[in-house]
């Protein structure tokens, strides 16, 4: 594992910065800001007509670094430790459990708690438990 | 001019996902390792962002929504699903274990790209094949009848 400094106020700063889009999206659109629903709406089936505001969000999510970049000249660390297996199970459990569960980090542990929606607190509490728990296997059983 | 917007919004959530440190899955899977909370590595930065966002959101949705409509729709597309079924804990659970495992959730994967890592596309490759396989299945009309069907607001 790789040590990471404890970082209260830019993460707070950062988190009130995703809230600004959560609201300014609720604002905008009416939508929830949740990225697997945002993400998994690209693919088909098509329901509605939003398929360009889905992508110029996500296009957003990405060129977020590179604004990052061209203006700071530098990015912030990134250190990715999983190897090419844990990256694909990883992933393909990442995109299944949160579609299959209507939400992930951002739909339920932003949104959902702060409409106080309680299939949220439940979805929220259920996935830190099973990070947390993979974690403690991946790291302290082995 | 909505879909300026929408990359304006997304870009302003990806600045908070590298500002506040969650764009690093080493930090993410820092916090999520409650074991190490005796030898002093637990990072709790996380919880952090989590009060930011959360914050910010419980009182700007509040004022939002009590707008008639918003300003590039013509209603609020609210989740209104209140029952406790065994998708809405069975999905975080595998869910979590994916997060666990790597140290993304699909946000801070789709932010990753930018950054330009192999590893991210690797990773969000498959995530996009898990999502794909997730909304098939939930359109599956067999499981449809005995699982109850997806909120299309939710998420």
């Amino acid at each position: 594992m790789i040590a990471t400094s404890f970082t209260p106020m830019a993460s707070l700063v950062g988190g009130a910065l995703i809230g600004l889009s959560a609201v300014l999206l609720m604002w905008a659109k009416g939508r929830v800001a949740g990225v697997s629903g945002i993400a998994a709406r690209l693919f088909p089936p098509y329901e509605d007509g939003e398929f360009a505001g889905r992508l110029a969000f996500v296009a957003g999510l990405v060129a977020a670094p590179v604004l990052v970049r061209l203006t700071t000249g530098s990015l912030p660390p990134q250190t990715i430790e999983a190897g090419t297996a844990i990256l694909i199970v990883g992933g393909l459990l990442t995109g299944f459990g949160s579609v299959w569960g209507s939400g992930c980090t951002s739909g339920h542990g932003v949104c959902g708690l702060s409409r106080l929606s309680t299939r949220s607190l439940v979805a929220t509490v259920t996935f830190m438990a099973a990070g947390m728990a993979t974690v403690f296997v991946m790291r302290h059983w082995s | 001019m909505a879909i300026l917007v929408q990359f304006v919004i997304g870009l302003i959530f990806g600045l908070g996902l590298i500002v506040s440190g969650m764009s690093d899955p080493a930090k993410v899977l820092n916090f999520l390792d409650v074991g190490g909370i005796p030898a002093g590595t637990w990072d709790a930065s996380l919880a952090f962002v989590m009060a930011g966002a959360v914050a910010v959101t419980f009182i700007g949705f509040k004022r939002v929504l009590r707008r008639a409509r918003p300003f590039f729709a013509e209603r609020f597309f609210l989740p209104t699903r209140s029952d406790i079924d065994l998708r809405i804990v069975a999905g975080p659970a595998i869910f979590g274990i994916g997060w666990g495992l790597a140290g993304f959730c699909p946000g801070p994967a789709l932010t990753a790209l930018g950054f330009g890592s192999s590893s991210a596309f690797i990773f969000v490759a498959a995530m996009c094949a898990g999502m794909v396989l997730a909304r098939f299945v939930t359109h599956l009309p067999s499981l449809t009848r005995v699982v109850a069907p997806a909120d299309p607001l939710e998420t």
